[in-house]
């Protein structure tokens, strides 16, 4: 925005649609994602990779790869530079003979084209010592445990009262068990890194372009592994082309490329992942098998509420999605207790993805709630409200803010609700069944520490805002924007905002919905010191770094976002294959800072339900340990053609307690109920309850009427 | 880079003389499955040989009232053509039915009844495959199946073939023009694709050095009706699950002719010669549609997890018939 001249007057951006600031260079080609940064004399890596799921490398032929013309080092476990931590396993790569999970890396080849490094690592013979294995999840599997707490830093159990007291003496009840299966977050843009170590001279010891969520937060774990101090690690990560909770942490990719470039000191080593390897290299959600019991007296009021979760982490590195954490915030009940036990299997580490842990835990839950409407003969929408706290059910925090009831109300009136015929009853349109469904959604405001930005006075009133924040294709580089130009009262026009560099002040990655929400606050915070230091009339070059102030709400106040989702659903008859034509969501997400782009992540998130409702299921087999279908043409998102009307709309509410914008988080929230809402349609369409997603044509065919 | 040598083709003869003249060769077109089968490591020609620039992109109008289509049109302009949508209004919605616009604009007419299964062991070198490594055995078998064969497999492979413009082509009865070291050829469509048998790694009759130039498509009553479902698991982008293409000429409510044919559920575009049979003759009703479905899938072997198939095969063509016989194309 260089050049521009002021044009408005400054306090206002908050709640403008602005378009993307970043929206011409991407469109043009001149944003740069890390594969296309520009590397002087590049080489090329390709992967070897284990095609057994537990055991040990016996040895590994090299010869035939080594003598390709082009090929510069093939690295294995024999000879790649050692690591400096084995704290965590998922990245201590080639440092011994184990093989953990099925595709794990083995080796590399590393050449002066992706061709030639891609021949020459199929030349790679790798023998093993094959070791039994298994990948199948199983709710009484012998070995399953009770981790010490869910992700982040949750509860593991919960209870209160006596459920089963409860559930004996209740009017209706609800018992079934609900199951989601192994999901793949397939952003766009492959897990791509760029590694040159030594860097140039002023860039650090390591230098690396990187597709991720956060530069400081990534840093912080590569840089020890790698036996560096954090300022020594510079990584440059301005665009992403979407990550959905991959791109969060360090993966072995990264240290694979580390490692290799250690190898070759001073060039750039170059990494793109194939579709392929992402679906066992770049992390994936558990399945989940949920077993839901509500109980409610005759008039809907929930007396009980247990949600009892088994789902898979691997064997080698712990991670516990906090699937039934939801269920402790959506409704009242005397009676309540929830539960997650793992199994530990021989699969790749599973990680956060996509509303981890409110996504298939909503989806138990909300159509349990559909189920239970059915069984009081009741609106599933007045059964929700019905059951509306007063205060945070388990913790007895009082809510900063709660407005679900309005959404429900005003959803339902966006929808047509009133128009749906009784229920099991659904509609027929010539060889289509048609039904309508609706959810709940909600998704927490996580507080989070350690952010600090910097505001810089340029010459003709601009102003530099600096923090190591990232867009994922998300919005971040507007709404930031937006809010520093408010924070500082100048004119948008009038800020060069930079982000995605770890050279700029530290801040927390993208994730947990909280994005926005961490770095505006740090903005404001920074945009006060700077203006209480230097007035609105700063001198060129003054400067200013503010950090993010302790969130006073939190432990106080229950902090969460919430929504309604609605979902029209048409059920081939003949063929039993599904469509949404329509859907309505709408949110209390608190003051929405850009509703252009908001409302592009809340349709977003909104289809991603949709592809957890119809689509994606990773299949594993369990003889090989792999993910069978694991490419674009078989693990199945939306096309274009499966997404219909997708109206989405939230409550201008703001919520006064957890941020100094009024905003809440927007990313993940559309995802949560969508999947439900589209299953209980389903079951309002056709008759037929299916609980395992995604729901297919199979699992209904035969069963129309 | 795959060390391979490359052939532009200058013409029929040129091409063909030196494919048949090296055994580890392969013609490229469109490229869309062959090139991803390069890199997947699926298959590894010593030599390319392009055709793509071989003048085989024209639609012509045969003697007889038919129509030649080039081996090299692309998919999208055949779903185009006014003929093709005019006469052979089913070919069309299949082509239309299947991949994307951007691979329909590469995908030529011949490359289309060469593409290989997708069958998720077929298309991974880590996993055994006789198709792709005859003796190594079947991971279907015992493994991911919802997508594989419920008609005319053997014990050493279950795979299905995936085009949807096959499909139709089986129930036009086409004839596929081919050039080879030995000279010319037809071969009706339904002949061309092989059942898997004990030889899974052949999917046709070429032999090496064979060449598809042309398709020929016969004349198509103009009272006959016809059209083409397709069943899958999103809207668009996906092969077919199953896939029904039918032709029906009533009069006076019997049927008198029914050309049929399934895809999805086999080795090859499956011709039901069964069930045409037991329609003509019939009256033109629900009864007699199913009737003819069951006739068909009478000696449907069906994997458990491909058993769905059954069902949902039956119940597109039941559809599909009921649907032309009423006059409403489904």
């Amino acid at each position: 925005m260089t050049g521009t001249p002021p044009t408005r007057e400054p306090g206002h951006e908050s709640g403008r649609p602005r378009e993307r600031l970043d929206g011409p260079a991407k469109v043009a080609g001149r944003a740069p994602y890390a594969y296309e940064q520009p590397a002087e004399d590049p080489l090329f890596l390709f992967p070897v990779r284990s095609t057994i799921a537990r055991g040990r490398v016996l040895w590994v032929d090299t010869e035939e790869a080594a003598a390709v013309p082009g090929v510069v080092a093939v690295l294995t476990h024999l000879n790649a530079p050692r690591l400096a931590s084995r704290d965590d396993l998922e990245l201590w790569v080639l440092q011994d003979d184990e093989v953990r999970h099925h595709g794990q890396f083995v080796g590399a080849v590393i050449a002066g084209t992706p061709e030639v490094a891609r021949w020459a690592a199929s030349l790679v013979r790798v023998e093993y010592q094959r070791e039994w294995h298994d990948v199948v999840l199983r709710a009484d599997h012998p070995e399953r445990y009770r981790p010490d707490h869910v992700n982040p830093s949750f509860d593991t159990d919960t209870s209160l009262g006596d459920v089963d007291e409860a559930l004996a003496d209740a009017a209706a009840t609800v018992d079934q068990t609900y199951r989601t299966p192994v999901q793949h977050h397939v952003p766009m843009e492959p897990h791509t890194t760029v590694v040159r170590w030594p860097g140039p001279a002023d860039l650090g010891a390591v230098a690396m372009y990187d597709s991720n969520q956060g530069v400081s937060p990534i840093r912080k774990v590569l840089a020890p592994l790698l036996g560096l101090d954090p300022d020594q690690v510079w990584i440059h990560s301005p665009h992403v082309g979407g990550a959905f909770g991959s791109k969060a942490s360090p993966k072995a990719h990264h240290v694979l490329t580390a490692l290799a470039a250690h190898l070759v000191p001073g060039r750039p080593v170059k990494c793109a992942l194939t579709r392929q390897q992402m679906f066992a290299n770049a992390g994936h959600r558990t399945p989940t098998i949920q077993r839901v019991r509500l109980g409610a007296d005759r008039r809907g009021r929930l007396t009980a509420i247990a949600h009892d979760v088994v789902e898979h982490t691997a064997r080698f590195k712990e991670f516990a999605e906090q699937t039934a954490v939801a269920t402790r915030t959506m409704y009242a009940a005397d009676n309540r207790r929830t539960t997650h036990r793992l199994v530990p299997l021989d699969v790749p580490a599973p990680v956060i993805m996509r509303a981890p842990g409110e996504a298939p835990g909503m989806f138990a839950l909300e159509c349990a709630m559909d189920e239970l409407a059915v069984a009081l003969g009741m609106d599933p929408v007045e059964l929700r409200i019905r059951n509306e706290p007063d205060a945070d059910p388990e913790s007895g925090l009082p809510f900063s803010t709660r407005h679900l009831v309005r959404c429900l109300r005003e959803g339902a009136d966006r929808f047509g609700w009133a128009d749906r015929p009784p229920a099991g009853q659904g509609r027929r349109d010539g060889d289509w069944l048609v039904g309508f469904g609706v959810a709940a959604s909600t998704y927490p405001l996580f507080p989070q520490q350690g952010s600090s930005a910097r505001i810089r006075a340029l010459p003709g009133g601009r102003r530099q805002v600096e923090i190591a924040a990232s867009d994922l294709g998300t919005g971040t580089w507007t709404a930031l924007t937006q809010i520093a130009a408010d924070a500082l009262a100048v004119p948008a026009e009038a800020v060069d905002l930079v982000i995605g560099d770890s050279a700029l002040p530290s801040t927390v990655g993208a994730g947990g919905s909280s994005g926005l929400s961490i770095w505006g606050t740090t903005v404001v915070a920074a945009a006060r010191a700077f203006r209480d230091r230097f007035g609105d009339d700063p001198p060129a070059g003054a400067e200013e770094v503010g950090e993010l102030p302790e969130n006073t709400a939190v432990g106080r106040y229950a902090l969460h976002a919430f929504g309604a989702q609605f979902a029209e659903v048409r059920v081939d008859a003949v063929t039993g294959e599904i469509r949404v034509p329509r859907m309505v969501g709408i949110f209390d997400v608190g003051r929405v800072i850009n509703p252009r782009t908001a409302r592009s992540q809340l349709i977003g998130g909104m289809t991603m339900g949709l592809s957890m409702a119809l689509h994606e299921e990773s299949v594993v087999d369990p003889r090989f340990g792999h993910v069978v279908n694991g490419d674009y043409a078989e693990y199945h998102i939306p096309t274009n053609a499966d997404v219909g009307d997708i109206d989405v709309s939230w409550l201008d509410e703001p919520d006064p307690l957890y941020n100094p914008m009024g905003s809440k988080g927007i990313g993940e929230i559309g995802i949560v109920g969508t999947a439900a809402a589209v299953a209980n349609a389903v079951w309002h369409a056709t008759g037929v309850r299916v609980r395992d997603v995604p729901i297919t044509p199979d699992r209904l065919l035969g069963r129309l009427r | 880079m795959i060390p391979f040598d490359y052939h532009r083709a200058t013409d029929v003869e040129d091409a063909v003389r030196t494919a048949a003249a090296r055994p580890d060769a392969a013609y490229l077109a469109g490229g869309t499955n062959l090139v991803d089968h390069l890199r997947l490591g699926i298959t590894s020609p010593g030599l390319l040989v392009d055709v793509s620039r071989l003048p085989f992109d024209d639609i012509d109008r045969l003697a007889d009232g038919g129509v030649r289509v080039g081996a090299g049109v692309r998919n999208s302009d055949l779903a185009a053509h006014p003929a093709i949508r005019r006469d052979y209004p089913m070919l069309a919605a299949a082509l239309l039915a299947g991949a994307s616009w951007q691979l329909r604009n590469l995908a030529t007419t011949g490359g289309n009844l060469l593409q290989r299964t997708r069958c998720a062991y077929f298309q991974n070198p880590a996993t055994p495959c006789n198709k792709r490594e005859p003796g190594s055995g079947c991971s279907a078998l015992a493994g991911w199946q919802r997508h594989h064969a419920i008609l005319g497999a053997s014990e050493h492979c279950v795979a299905v073939h995936p085009s949807d413009m096959a499909v139709p082509l089986a129930a036009l009865d086409a004839t596929v023009r081919i050039t080879g070291p030995g000279g010319n050829r037809g071969v009706p469509l339904t002949a061309f694709h092989r059942l898997p048998g004990d030889e899974p790694q052949r999917d046709t009759v070429l032999d090496h050095g064979e060449l598809i130039t042309a398709v020929d498509l016969p004349r198509m009553p103009p009272t006959t009706r016809s059209a083409y479902r397709k069943v899958r698991d999103r809207a668009s982008y996906a092969f077919a699950l199953v896939s029904v293409a039918a032709t029906l000429t009533v009069t006076d409510g019997v049927v008198r002719d029914a050309r049929i044919a399934l895809g999805g559920v086999a080795h090859k575009p499956w011709r039901a010669t069964r069930a045409e049979e037991t329609l003509r003759g019939a009256a033109a009703r629900a009864e007699s549609f199913r009737a003819a479905a069951e006739a068909e899938l009478a000696e449907a072997e069906p994997l458990p997890g491909s058993a769905f198939k059954t069902t949902m095969v039956r119940e597109a063509l039941v559809s599909v018939l009921t649907g032309l016989a009423e006059g409403r194309p489904r």
